[in-house]
């Protein structure tokens, strides 16, 4: 089934952005976000935008559609789509592109399906809005395209509510919607960036599959070079809305010219410096948790949970989402106190519950959360985000909070005098993750939880913070109970492993125990799943494994 | 081990946010600046009538319930708006309504908020079974038609101004804490309130620093709102002859006082009510504003 090609036979460019400008509003002034880009796109061309976020890829990617979100407005360039203006086109004619001709894959496929509807229903909306085909046809069509995106049970799983499947199957459905009418460009915007790693092969897989088997353009858009580097014909990196470095994947790959380039790919060579004091025998752990098993209500959510935490050291939980990888961090901290089974802290039991537990021992265990965001208080300035812990545990006055405060600001980077006085929303999502370490520190904890710390930050900022959390733990001898689904990061920072499957532990071990053969089929399974800078890597995994 | 090869990380853009922060006062006189006509409207309403409400006895050469002349006289130069049904000026009646009336609507509401929204946000913090005593208790209190209510409660406790103002507030609270209980559950989820119970705060802490802060916007413009609905409620009960007693002067009895004069076609008991209606549409106006800024920033950010 070929794309409609009727009115531009001769001609394989498909989209032409030339000089594009886009000015966004900030403080009530225009700024400019998009600065003269120019681009090309050919038919059954993948093309991956890749860059930081805020440098301007989404909102290109969006712009192809000829729509700038609210509070944006183009202010020069062109967008030609087939022979289109896209900018000039009127809201009627660009309307029936999209949907018939663009499609649109957001990142949170959750967000983007209606809950009060089936997925087939929402399937067959476009193409029967656009009377491209009757209702029979269209469902028909549809199982075709579940099928080929190798969701289960295709004939029946359209019927169910976008609640009743996983967030995977949810992205592929997305995929397949967006494949309803045969469009000849479809725009990915970091469709698989909220999966798990194990989920997100699949999904890209198939979407490259489809992709291919349509002849379908593609813009993907992505802050992961690893996944672009499997999606893409040709890379385009992008920084504060300009253009650094283009070029075919292979060649992006093995010879990145621009030094920004080189620092993304040089993200991942991160790796900690190795915990001096090896000799676990002689010193006892900070934290032991000792056969915890815990439950929500009747449902037992942990089963049997051990493994200690030591002085100066770092162990990494790792594991998909639903594994309990949160939970064991929520019985530790008291939050959720366990069924059966201790969680020791310097050999000593701590109470189940946190109310329970005295200020000294709340006090030694921190944690550290994903989404620094929700983890401080908008309506609170740095100085007292910071100085709570002062005044609450140590009983600082004023000043002695103050002048700690500031030693602790520099210890994580920021500047005091700049930086003290602020709100929380006036900082980057970097500054707010080092405020949340700031603040775990305040309490001069022995043991600090992290919990997916890293995720929610681009790259390079991410990997400001390993390094940051790795100075602080030689300089501090701190403990660190490190909780991800990335093992990129776990390769990066770990001394000890613990692999979770299901709220139980599958393996676990040194770092270098783990990562070495002979796995164990589910850390295997993980492992192999993480995508690697390697183009032809996922078709060699695939080939593999089938 | 690997040196690190990548180029130095440098996270901070200290550059890209301006240092200096204008003053409080400056930013609010900007916003008021460019407020819509309504609002402006709206803030000199409120205004006029906290002014007068304060100078009633400078503005008038009257006493609040002295007999100066006879009943039902004529606008004129002696009496500017006329005389009531008992011979005291009506001008002078009215200014001190304001201060009476908008001064113990302005309690009850401060009191209703104090009493709701403090329970709301514990309901909302505590959970399980103290939120479910306290929302079922107010399941009930809003389950009787509130002016009935008000009504009966104060023929079995009498018709003094305190009884009155706790009634109300007591009342009335029940919508302030459905209002407070629902906005704070959006915030006790935070992870910076899970932080705080993990450091060992108290519930005044929590209540106080975490969650209050982050439910000001609703609350204010609630607070607006409610102040509007117990003025009313307090004119009503006025007017059944319940509210505030005579000789203290009040819009809601002027207007049941004078009302025979309406058939005569003389507007001069219109005048009370226009005065709460003005009050009320004032007050709307200036909610309306407030909310379409907190929920603007909202869609902006």
């Amino acid at each position: 089934m070929a794309s409609n090609t009727s009115n531009a036979a001769n001609n394989d460019v498909l989209l032409e952005i030339r000089g594009l400008r886009i000015d966004g509003m900030r403080d009530e002034k225009w700024h400019e976000i998009v600065k003269g880009i120019d681009l090309t796109l050919h038919r059954g061309e993948v093309l991956g935008l890749i860059g930081e976020s805020g440098a301007g890829k989404s909102t290109l990617g969006i712009a192809a559609m000829g729509y700038v979100k609210p509070g944006c407005r183009f202010s020069g360039g062109s967008i030609t789509f087939d022979g289109i203006d896209m900018i000039a086109a009127s809201e009627e004619k660009k309307q029936a592109l999209r949907g018939m001709r663009i499609a649109y894959v957001a990142q949170s496929a959750a967000a983007s399906f209606n809950p009060a509807h089936k997925l087939i229903e929402q399937f067959a909306e476009i193409p029967l809005q656009h009377q491209k085909s009757n209702k029979a046809e269209a469902y028909a069509d549809a199982k075709d395209l579940y099928g080929k995106l190798l969701l289960p049970d295709p004939n029946r799983i359209g019927f169910r509510y976008p609640h009743q499947v996983s967030g995977g199957q949810l992205q592929r459905a997305m995929t397949a919607m967006a494949m309803s009418c045969r469009p000849d460009l479809i725009i990915f915007d970091e469709p698989t960036t909220a999966l798990d790693v194990t989920t997100q092969i699949e999904v890209l897989m198939t979407m490259k599959d489809i992709v291919e088997k349509f002849n379908t353009a593609a813009i993907y858009i992505t802050h992961d070079l690893a996944v672009v580097a499997q999606m893409a014909d040709r890379i385009m990196v992008l920084r504060y809305g300009e253009l650094v470095e283009e070029a075919p994947t292979r060649i992006m790959l093995a010879n990145p010219k621009q030094d920004y380039t080189k620092s993304l790919w040089a993200v991942r060579s991160f790796r900690k410096t190795p915990a001096l004091n090896l000799g676990q025998n002689d010193n006892q752990p900070i934290i032991s948790v000792q056969n915890v098993t815990a439950a929500y209500g009747s449902l037992d959510i942990l089963h049997e949970i051990s493994f200690n935490l030591y002085r100066g050291q770092t162990v990494s939980v790792v594991g998909e989402s639903g594994s309990g990888k949160s939970t064991t961090a929520r019985v530790i901290t008291g939050l959720l106190p366990a069924r059966l089974g201790e969680v020791l802290f310097q050999g000593q039991a701590l109470p189940k519950d946190y109310r329970q537990r005295s200020k000294d021992q709340l006090r030694q265990v921190q944690m550290i959360y994903q989404m620094a965001d929700t983890a401080i208080n908008p309506r609170q300035r740095i100085r007292d985000i910071i100085g709570r812990p002062l005044s609450f545990y140590l009983g600082m006055n004023a000043k002695q909070c103050e002048e700690r405060t500031r030693e602790l600001l520099d210890m994580i980077e920021l500047k005091p005098d700049q930086f003290i006085d602020r709100f929380p929303s006036e900082l980057s999502g970097g500054q707010k993750q080092r405020i949340c370490i700031a603040r775990a520190l305040a309490a001069e904890p022995t043991c600090i939880i992290c919990d997916e710390v890293t995720s929610a930050l681009d790259q390079l900022v991410a990997e400001g913070i390993l390094r940051l959390l790795d100075r602080l733990q030689r300089e501090l001898n701190l403990a660190y109970m490190f909780i991800t689904h990335d093992l990129a990061t776990v390769k990066a920072i770990s001394d000890d492993v613990v692999v979770m499957l299901k709220g139980r532990i599958v393996e676990q071990g040194s770092k270098d125990d783990i990562f070495s053969p002979p796995y164990p089929e589910y850390t295997e399974k993980l492992l192999s799943s993480v995508p690697q800078m390697d183009p032809d890597w996922m078709r060699n995994l695939l080939a593999k494994r089938s | 081990m690997n040196t690190n090869i990548s180029p130095k990380v440098q996270p901070l853009d200290a550059s890209q946010i301006p240092a200096a922060r204008p003053s409080k006062f400056k930013l609010a006189l900007r916003e008021l600046w460019r407020a819509p006509l309504s609002a402006k409207f709206g803030i000199l309403v409120v205004c006029g009538y906290i002014f007068i409400a304060i100078f009633a006895p400078w503005l008038t050469h009257y006493g609040e319930s002295e007999i100066v002349g006879g009943p039902f006289e004529e606008w004129g130069k002696k009496f500017l708006l006329g005389t009531d049904n008992l011979g005291r000026d009506m001008f002078t009646r009215l200014l001190y309504g304001a201060r009476n009336t908008i001064g113990i609507a302005f309690v009850t509401t401060c009191l209703a908020f104090l009493i709701g929204g403090i329970s709301g946000i514990l309901a909302a913090i505590l959970g399980g079974w103290p939120d479910q005593i306290m929302s079922r208790v107010v399941d009930i209190l809003m389950a009787i038609p509130s002016l009935i209510f008000s009504l009966l409660l104060l023929t079995i406790f009498g018709t003094s101004i305190p009884v009155l103002v706790i009634i109300i507030a007591v009342l009335d609270s029940t919508r302030v804490f459905r209002l407070a209980r629902a906005v704070s559950l959006n915030v006790v989820v935070m992870d910076y309130v899970e932080a705080a119970r993990l450091r060992g705060e108290g519930l005044a802490w929590i209540t106080l620093r975490e969650v209050l802060p982050n439910i000001m916007p609703p609350l204010v413009a609630e607070f607006g709102l409610r102040f509007c609905f117990v003025f009313l409620t307090i004119a009503a009960l006025s007017f059944l002859g319940l509210g505030i007693q005579p000789p203290t002067a009040d819009w809601g009895s002027m207007v049941r006082d004078n009302a025979t004069l309406i058939s005569y076609g003389d507007i001069t008991p219109l005048l009370p009510a226009g005065a709460i209606a003005l009050l009320t549409v004032g007050v709307n106006f200036i909610v309306d504003w407030f909310l379409h800024k907190t929920s603007g920033l909202k869609d902006g950010q």
